[in-house]
Formats: C-alpha cells, sequence, structure tokens
C-alpha cells in the first residue's frame, strides 16, 4: 500500500448535460505499482478514456466534474492539489499518448519545439540542451535521421512516425506512469505491431509503469501484466493478463473474447457478437449493467448490483462484478467456450435490439453485428 | 536503443527525403504570394509609397507649408500642351491655391497615410488578439463580458463611432497632440479592433478543443502558454490577412475625417485635408482634388492588392 504508484479509489465523474448527469466513470477503483503495466478493456464509452483524464485532471470542466473518491499518486492525492501543482504533475510524472497522432500534434510548430516544450517546462532546460535530449528522443523511438528531421513539420511525418513523436514527448520528462489511450487504434496494422514493440521495450527499458487502453484485447494481451475490464463506468473483472484470458469469469469478459478472431479457430467457427448497447450512463440499470445484454441472467441480476468479489476457483487476485460466477453462483461451472447462453435469453435479446429505434442502432457507439471487429 | 534496431534499414531509404530541402508553411506561402503578380505590384507600390514617406524631406522640391502667392493654383506641366496657360516649370503637379506645391505635399501626405495605416492597426492587432484570444480560451463568464462589450462597440456604424470621438474629443489635449493625429489613432483603434477580437474568438473556439491542445495541457503546460505558443500560431494566417486589409481602410477613414476638416490638423498635408481644399477652387481647377485622389486610390488598391496575394498565399486550400 505505501509503495503504491498511483492508488485510486472509488473515483466518480460525472459530466452534467441537458438531459441529465452522465456517470461516466462510476466508483473505479484500482491500484498501480511501480513499472507495472495495466491493461483498461472496454468497449467504446464505457469511461476508460475518462478514467485516464480524470487521472491527470483533465476532464473538461464543465460539463465535466470528479464528484467522490481520491486519486493517490506516488503519496499525494490529485484531487486536492491546485492547479498549478497539477500542471507541474502532468507531463513530467504523468504524461498521456494520445489516439489519434494525426492530431494530438500542432500543426504549425516543429516538431523540436512541440517535443522541447516540456523539457522547457519541466526540467527547466534551456534551448540548446532540449534541442539535444529531443533528439536523443527521437533517436530513442527510432526516428531515421532525427537530427534532420527536427526542424521538420507534423504534416511531413507520416502516422506511425508521429505516434513515435507522441511517444517520444511522453518520455521527455521520465515520467512514473505513462498512460497510452489507445495509442495504435489509428494506426494500420504493421505499424500497429511496431508502436506496442516499442511500447513495451520502452517500459521495460525505463521502468515506466503503463496503463494501456484499448479496446483490443489482443492489444493488451502480449503487454500489460494485469487487465480490468470496464463496463458501463465501472470495473467488472479484474485479474492477471495470463489468468484473465486463461480463466475469465464475467460473462461480459468472455463476449469480448468471443467477437475475437482466432487463427487457430475452425474455418466455420463464427465470431458471437454481443447483442445490443452499452448502457445508457444517465439511468443505468439498477441491477447489474450488463443485465440486459448478457446471456446467462436471471432475475437477481434486474434487481440487485453485484459487487466486484473473490472467484472461487480462481488465482487469488481476480476478481469479478457477476452474481452468476460468484460462490454459489449459477455458472462457477460454465464452460463459456462451449456454453453460449441460454438459448431463449438469446432471442429475447435479439428481439430487443430488432425493436430499438433505426437511429438509436445506427448511432450507438457500438454497431451489434459486424464480424470483422465485433468488439467495437 | 535496442528499439533503433527496426529503423537502422529504413534509415537508409528515408536519408534521401530527409536530406531534402526543408519547406515550411511560412516558406510555402511566401512563394505562393510572390507567384501573385497583382500582389507583387502591390508590394512595390508600397515599398516605393515608404520610401516617398522617408525621404520626403529629402526628395521634395519644396517645403509643404510654405506659401507662394504669387504662384497660386498653377496647373500640372502637362497641361501646357493642351492650352493651359497657368503652369509653372518649378511646379511639376502645380500649385495649390495659396501657391504650395502639389507634388511635395502629395509626398508629405505618404507619411501620414502610411502612419495611420500601420500604427493604429497595429494598436487593433495587440488589443483585438488578446481580447479574442481570452475570451475564445477562457470561455464563460469572461467569454459572455468580453463578447457583449465588443458587441456593443460592434453596434454602432463604424464611420459615425470615428467621426463621434473625434469631433468630441478635438479640443482636449488628445486632439491637439501630435497635430491630431494620436487622437485618429485612439479613435480608429477603438473601433476597429473589434472585428480582429471576433475573429479570433471563433478560430480559438474551433481549435481549443483539439487534441492537440489537450496534449498541450496534458504537458502541464498554462493557459497563457497555450494561448501564445499554440492557438497563436494557428490563428496567425487569417488574422494576417483580416490585419492587410484594415490597413486601406485605417487610411480611408483618415483621408475621410481629414476630408471632413476633423482629421489631422492643418497646414499638416494630408491627402484627406488636399481633397477638402482643392474642392473650393474645384471649379478653378480641379488638379488639386484629382492628384489627392489619385494618390489615395492608387495605395487603397495597392493594400488591396497585397492583402488578396496574402489571402490565397496564407490559405492554400482556397485554390483548387
Amino acid at each position: 500500500m505505501a509503495q503504491q504508484l498511483l492508488d485510486v479509489k472509488d473515483l466518480h465523474t460525472q459530466f452534467f448535460t441537458r438531459d441529465g448527469v452522465v456517470h461516466a466513470v462510476d466508483g473505479v477503483t484500482f491500484h498501480l505499482e511501480a513499472g507495472e503495466t495495466l491493461g483498461l478493456v472496454g468497449e467504446s464509452g464505457c469511461g476508460k478514456s475518462v478514467t485516464a483524464l480524470s487521472l491527470m485532471r483533465l476532464i473538461p470542466q464543465p460539463p465535466g466534474r470528479i464528484t467522490e473518491g481520491s486519486i493517490v499518486f506516488d503519496g499525494q492525492d490529485v484531487l486536492k492539489m491546485d492547479d498549478d501543482e497539477v500542471r507541474g504533475i502532468r507531463g513530467n510524472n504523468i504524461a498521456m499518448i494520445f489516439q489519434d497522432p494525426m492530431t494530438s500534434l500542432n500543426p504549425v510548430l516543429t516538431i523540436s519545439r512541440q517535443i522541447s516544450e516540456a523539457l522547457e517546462l519541466h526540467l527547466k532546460m534551456d534551448k540548446s540542451e532540449a534541442r539535444k535530449r529531443t533528439i536523443e528522443l527521437l533517436d530513442l523511438v527510432g526516428i531515421p535521421s532525427a537530427k534532420k528531421r527536427l526542424d521538420d513539420y507534423p504534416h511531413q511525418f507520416s502516422g506511425g512516425m508521429r505516434q513515435r513523436v507522441m511517444i517520444a514527448m511522453a518520455l521527455s520528462c521520465n515520467p512514473k506512469l505513462i498512460l497510452a489511450d489507445e495509442p495504435t487504434t489509428a494506426l494500420d496494422v504493421t505499424i500497429q505491431a511496431q508502436i506496442l514493440d516499442l511500447l513495451k521495450n520502452l517500459a521495460r527499458e525505463f521502468r515506466t509503469a503503463f496503463i494501456l487502453i484499448t479496446h483490443d484485447l489482443g492489444v493488451v494481451a502480449g503487454m500489460t501484466q494485469r487487465i480490468h475490464v470496464m463496463y458501463g463506468g465501472k470495473i467488472v473483472e479484474k485479474a492477471d493478463t495470463a489468468e484473465l484470458f486463461a480463466n475469465p469469469k464475467m460473462p461480459y469478459t468472455w463476449g469480448l473474447l468471443r467477437s475475437i478472431p482466432r487463427l487457430d479457430e475452425h474455418r466455420k467457427a463464427k465470431l458471437v457478437p454481443i447483442e445490443g448497447l452499452p448502457p445508457d450512463l444517465i439511468a443505468p440499470p439498477p441491477g447489474c449493467r450488463f443485465e440486459p445484454r448478457c446471456q446467462y441472467r436471471r432475475d437477481v441480476c434486474k434487481e440487485k448490483e453485484p459487487e466486484l468479489k473473490r472467484i472461487p476457483n480462481a488465482k487469488p487476485d481476480h476478481e469479478a462484478r457477476c452474481w452468476g460466477t460468484q460462490e454459489g453462483g449459477w455458472l462457477v461451472d460454465t464452460d463459456w467456450h462451449r456454453e453460449i447462453g441460454d438459448t431463449r435469453v438469446i432471442e429475447e435479446i435479439k428481439k430487443e435490439v430488432a425493436d430499438l429505434p433505426a437511429e438509436t442502432k445506427k448511432d450507438g457507439e457500438e454497431p451489434p453485428l459486424p464480424p470483422p471487429s465485433p468488439v467495437n | 536503443m535496442a528499439t533503433t534496431a527496426v529503423s537502422t534499414r529504413r534509415q537508409a531509404a528515408q536519408h534521401d527525403l530527409a536530406a531534402r530541402k526543408q519547406r515550411s508553411l511560412w516558406r510555402d506561402a511566401v512563394w505562393r504570394l510572390f507567384r501573385n503578380r497583382a500582389a507583387i505590384a502591390g508590394l512595390a507600390v508600397i515599398v516605393f509609397a515608404a520610401f516617398v514617406a522617408i525621404f520626403a524631406p529629402i526628395i521634395a522640391p519644396y517645403s509643404p507649408i510654405q506659401q507662394n502667392t504669387p504662384k497660386q493654383l498653377m496647373e500640372p506641366i502637362w497641361t501646357r500642351w493642351f492650352g493651359s496657360q497657368f503652369t509653372d516649370s518649378g511646379y511639376l503637379l502645380g500649385s495649390d491655391e495659396l501657391g504650395r506645391d502639389i507634388l511635395t505635399r502629395l509626398m508629405y501626405g505618404t507619411r501620414v497615410s502610411l502612419i495611420v495605416g500601420f500604427v493604429p492597426v497595429a494598436v487593433i492587432f495587440i488589443v483585438g488578439a488578446s481580447i479574442g484570444m481570452v475570451s475564445g480560451y477562457v470561455g464563460g463568464w469572461v467569454d459572455n463580458l468580453l463578447m457583449r462589450f465588443t458587441d456593443i462597440i460592434y453596434a454602432f456604424p463604424d464611420l459615425l463611432f470615428v467621426i463621434i470621438i473625434v469631433a468630441t474629443l478635438r479640443g482636449t489635449e488628445l486632439g491637439t497632440a501630435m497635430d491630431g493625429l494620436l487622437l485618429i489613432f485612439v479613435a480608429l483603434a477603438i473601433v476597429n479592433w473589434v472585428g480582429l477580437a471576433r475573429l479570433i474568438r471563433g478560430q480559438v473556439l474551433s481549435l481549443k478543443h483539439r487534441e492537440f491542445i489537450e496534449a498541450a495541457r496534458a504537458i502541464g503546460a498554462t493557459p497563457v502558454r497555450i494561448m501564445i505558443r499554440h492557438l497563436f500560431p494557428n490563428v496567425l494566417a487569417p488574422v494576417i490577412v483580416s490585419l492587410a486589409f484594415a490597413i486601406p481602410g485605417a487610411m480611408l477613414t483618415e483621408a475621410t475625417l481629414s476630408f471632413l476638416g476633423i482629421g489631422v490638423r492643418p497646414p499638416t498635408p494630408t491627402w484627406g485635408a488636399m481633397i477638402n481644399e482643392g474642392f473650393i477652387v474645384f471649379q478653378a481647377t480641379p488638379w488639386p482634388v484629382l492628384l489627392p485622389a489619385f494618390c489615395i486610390s492608387i495605395i487603397l488598391l495597392a493594400f488591396t492588392f497585397v492583402g488578396d496575394g496574402l489571402r490565397d498565399a496564407l490559405d492554400p486550400r482556397m485554390k483548387i
């Protein structure tokens, strides 16, 4: 406890809109040790990015506000700091890598100016020192002939190189924690692999703690030590990476895993999408948030929300938020590979999805069907 | 450095690319500007005018205020070939009703026009940019307050507002300083910063939610730093264009004020005042009116051409 780098307790971030209060992050608790890598996984709109932005207090305010909880980073509560102190942490101790490298670099400033900005701000380097360090950083992230590219503008870089620049910016002050918010989503697959490789190596080399946010379980699989699965603003399952893939305990996680295409699967095996849409976070369901889409649901799921609890016949630090898989539940022995769920429940969900107004289906953040990437 | 292994192979391939000469946004813009003939012609006129303004005391044949009563109302020298008897080879462009050399007065008038073009616009730039930037970036009640204030000023008809300010303050110390030039600066600045402030606010509003601004906040940059270092360079292009058009506007307003007799105090020569004085003798000879009017048109046209050129050069998307 004392040595933890980051300790988030009962974090609530809400957005006050005209339609009501959106409970984007609703009681999230987790911790991170120095040098540890953690994956936050979940579909769009489940609160992953808002969690990350909350950690740096970057929630746009208004309409957003962190209403409850504590974020203790390196022994200090980020939520109790004044603006200057928070700015001292941003970029210095906690850095962030954004999703889209095409838009997160300022188009009218040269690469070197953007990278050296944090150096000048936090490490109080002068111009020539910052420039030297910038060259080192660009070398480090694998930008060829860094010295010559230094005064280029972002439009002269390709997407993958820009993401490398973003990583260089994040690394510039040797932060203790890097938040990577879908760092590879905007890149094509080969570049994705390179960037992930780079991140992994750098994390190991500098013993930087990472929080990797993604909707792609494939991305976190090789990258992180632990994975937290989020759904509807809450963490629904916590486990070691290996444990989560070997022995997932939450029907939502099962759904995510089923919707990933696998090379070793039989050719005719179909991907199973998760039917339905993520819950409305203005008025979330009173029971389990996943209940409306869960193919294993029972009455109790609708009535009471389960707690995040230790799971029987799993590793000790494996927790899940599910009535079915908790002590004495009806899913304790279910093999998720075989049993897709109660067929009647599936039919019911399908009907509900069909009854949704067409517009919601189109605009919904998760298209319910197409197989290639059904998770998002 | 384990990671550089991937890149070593690509290093050779990209070497050529990196070795090519850099072209920044600004260099591109300058290149495009210089390909625009009208803009070049405009620039040439402006440079010439600036030259004349700076060296007026050296190149002007007479003093701009010295009167020479026997030589009143001389006509330009070329009218001689059309039968005019009132020409004097000492007065190339003729003289006015007090016998002052028109060429000299036009040269000195260039000074006033250019100063009136640039000084108030510099003030407009500073005031408008800071108010627009703060208003757009900070938002909330600050934005509301500043923009309502802007709206109030915007609601007045421009020229009328300038005339009101100048007419009311003419007798005060402010009105007499620098032959009344200072008051014109102030009046022009007060009236004209609103347009620029609105322009910048609009740009900032659309830019501030872009990811690179969020990224700047994520590295711990202060709001002031974000405004100056990150937002400002992004709004610079439309601002330059808008200022380039503000300059002829300011010149024209000064000419109008001087024409109405509430501009720069006589006997300081300005083109507007020359037209005003020329009107008295318009029946006798049109030249004291025509020549300064011609100068005003040319300089306004020049600035407008440059403004157009800048707009095309700085916004490549507008061209197809």
